[in-house]
């Protein structure tokens, strides 16, 4: 069971809540044509981002995905800066320059989403033995989903994680589609991703990612493996996605009430309220006030992101290069 | 003729020329779309449109849906072809080349030069490409020009659907490795295709329009800028020759340069950044074998020697534009020595 003190659960729930307005309102807002390029919404895994970035301060390293908004704000990045990227804008966490696909943020140790998928594993490989080196406990996390996991990158990474014993941990959120192919099909170990890993050697953990809980706690004892010298560790967490594979994804691959069914049946928000209640963890009122703060929060981020003045075409050059 | 989008003329050559050669097959990530899932085959059938309906037609083992494995799937194209199919695999957008780069540069690229001539690899790789849909550093690039570098590949840019379908049949009745790319902004764009069997031979410009003044050379989606900005010149009377270079690897260098013989300037439109560019690459070329028919220095139009931006006004001042094109012509023919 948890030992989540009141604060941290609502720290959680709070983190949770902020990816669901966050990602909800994208949603409408990528409709009205204002907000550029591709978006991948991650609504629906939010119990994955934050039961693993819960144990996580921003001296240790995440390394994300294409599906990065989740992650962001589950590290601590600034979620109106997040907005204001997503739209484009001078003054958005990465200047307009990177957009959904690219927002980093290193004073939290976010070390980037990526459009890349495969390219995570083996930064956060890296990020691992730097870690290993300073030697003071941080960890690095590479995100990778159940598609990533059959690039060669992430193969090579988990082995050379083993083999440095760096302290990095391979989180895969099987959400059972890599864009419109099902993992079945894709992932030659009938699906298992967490067998793989395994076979080169670590140790790992599988989750429920619905919950939030169970992933916090899987996370803890994996947690203290890495972080007890127990060297690398991977974690398979299942988990759903809400929405199509990009905004605009017609979702012709999904069975007939799947989204249904699954909004029902395994919404991990919904599941946080009833554990939190059952355990007389906290009131429904607590979880309600943070709703409305989180829904202030997003209201101020899109408004802002809106009014927020463009780039200067002239900055197109600035930072290619520190000096040259 | 029917008109058709360069997305249905690569769907229906894909077929037509499936049917003739069954040593033909389709391979990529979500070329079938929907395996695995309650949707079933074809939910999707391509991210792009391009190859619906191939794996309705011709099944499982000659339409394959590949795990995201971009080193896998080139390689396997090169394997496949060294053993005597004719695969076409697609990299869903061209900046993921990287991830296959060793199979398609060490690899296919090599085979027959280093094997003394013994081997044919007619692999072709599809490849997804160009900025302007602000899908940002990672998803954007055009990445011919590097590949233009590489001995040993042929390298195909249709900008017009017959082109698409003539250089596409071209690559799959060749016995070399061929990238063709096909711009993410182009699928939609429509135009009339030849029925039947129709094939443009690589190495074979083609001549948009002829004005005498100014030479511009182009590939790809720089070809419309081009033609847009031929068009707002010669409302002044200037006339440009436009050239459609339809293939940089072999490349066309006599059109290029009986043009410019005539002409006497030279502007070369290149979507990719400048340095050790297509667009270097020409101006060198008319330096150094039109040297005495040159009135006015060589100009280039290309992207920025950035990575490219995100935000619709960065993206912008990174891409050439007709604007852009506009103005090169007009510094090329103010030019006095
Ligand atoms: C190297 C590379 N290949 C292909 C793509 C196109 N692409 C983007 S996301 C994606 C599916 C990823 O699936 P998964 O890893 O399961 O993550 P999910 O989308 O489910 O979060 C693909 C194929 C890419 N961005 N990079």
């Amino acid at each position: 069971m948890s030992q989540l003190g009141r604060e941290a659960l609502l720290d959680a729930y709070e983190k949770m809540a902020t990816i669901r307005a966050f990602e909800e309102r994208l949603h409408e807002e990528i409709k009205t044509g204002e907000i550029p390029g591709f978006t991948h919404l991650y609504c629906g895994q939010e119990a994955a981002a934050v039961g693993v970035c819960a144990h996580l301060d921003d001296d240790d390293y995440i390394v994300s995905t294409h599906r990065g908004h989740g992650h962001c704000i589950a590290k601590g990045c600034d979620v109106v800066g997040m907005m204001k990227e997503i739209y484009g804008r001078a003054d958005g966490l990465c200047k307009g320059k990177g957009g959904s696909m690219h927002i980093a943020d290193v004073s939290v140790g976010m070390l980037g989403a990526n459009g890349i998928v495969g390219a995570g594993a083996p930064l956060a490989v890296g990020a691992a033995i730097s870690a290993k080196i300073d030697g003071r406990g941080k960890v690095s996390v590479a995100f990778s989903g159940d598609g990533a996991c059959n690039q060669g990158t992430t193969f090579e990474a988990m082995n050379m994680a083993v083999v440095t014993r760096a302290p990095a941990i391979f989180v895969f959120e099987n959400n059972h589609y890599s864009e419109h192919t099902g993992v079945d099909y894709a992932v030659g170990t009938a699906g298992d991703i967490a067998s793989r890993a395994e076979a080169f050697g670590m140790k790992v953990w599988r989750a429920d990612g619905c919950d939030f809980f169970a992933t916090y706690d899987a996370m803890r004892d994996l947690l203290d493996h890495v972080r007890g010298g127990g060297g690398p560790a991977a974690i398979e967490l299942d988990t759903e996605r809400f929405y199509g594979h990009f905004e605009g994804d017609p979702q012709r691959y999904r069975g007939k009430g799947e989204l249904d069914r699954i909004r029902e049946q395994r919404d991990c928000l919904k599941a946080f309220r009833k554990t939190a209640g059952e355990r007389g963890l906290l009131d429904a009122a607590d979880l309600d006030a943070i709703d409305a703060k989180v829904a202030a929060l997003i209201d101020r981020a899109v408004t802002e992101a809106r009014a927020a003045p463009p780039p200067n075409p002239d900055d197109v050059h600035a930072d290619v290069y520190v000096s040259y | 003729m029917a008109v058709m989008t360069i997305r249905d003329a690569i769907n229906a050559t894909l077929h037509q020329e499936m049917e003739r050669d069954d040593s033909i097959i389709v391979l990529g990530e979500d070329v079938v779309g929907g395996m695995g899932t309650a949707g079933g085959p074809e939910a999707i059938g391509g991210i792009w449109g391009a190859t619906g309906g191939l794996y309705a037609k011709f099944g499982a083992d000659r339409v394959i849906d590949t795990p995201i494995s971009e080193s896998a799937i080139v390689g396997a194209a090169a394997g496949a072809a060294l053993a005597g199919k004719r695969p076409v695999a697609e990299l869903m957008f061209a900046d993921f080349v990287g991830v296959s780069l060793d199979q398609l540069w060490n690899q296919m690229a090599k085979f027959r030069y280093m094997f003394g001539g013994k081997t044919r690899c007619p692999a072709v790789i599809r490849l997804i490409y160009g900025a302007g849909m602000n899908t940002a550093a990672q998803h954007s690039q055009s990445v011919y020009a590097m590949m233009t570098s590489i001995p040993g590949l042929k390298i195909a840019l249709p900008a017009t659907p017959a082109d698409a379908k003539g250089l596409l049949t071209e690559a799959l009745r060749g016995d070399d490795p061929v990238l063709f790319f096909e711009h993410k902004a182009l699928f939609g764009a429509k135009g009339e295709v030849p029925d039947g069997e129709y094939r443009v031979p690589f190495g074979h410009a083609r001549m948009v329009r002829e004005g005498g003044d100014v030479t511009i050379v182009a590939c790809g989606r720089m070809v419309n800028f081009a033609q847009k900005a031929a068009d707002k010149l010669a409302e002044d009377g200037i006339g440009c020759d436009l050239i459609d270079l339809r293939s940089t690897s072999p490349m066309d260098e006599e059109a290029i340069l009986d043009s410019v013989e005539e002409t006497g300037r030279l502007v070369v439109v290149d979507e990719s950044p400048p340095r050790c560019s297509l667009a270097a690459d020409i101006a060198a070329l008319a330096s150094l074998k039109a040297f005495t028919a040159l009135k006015a220095p060589p100009q280039m139009v290309t992207g920025l020697h950035t990575p490219i931006p995100f935000a619709r006004e960065l993206e912008r001042a990174w891409l050439p534009s007709p604007a852009k094109i506009e103005e090169a012509v007009r510094t090329t023919l103010a030019f006095r020595s």
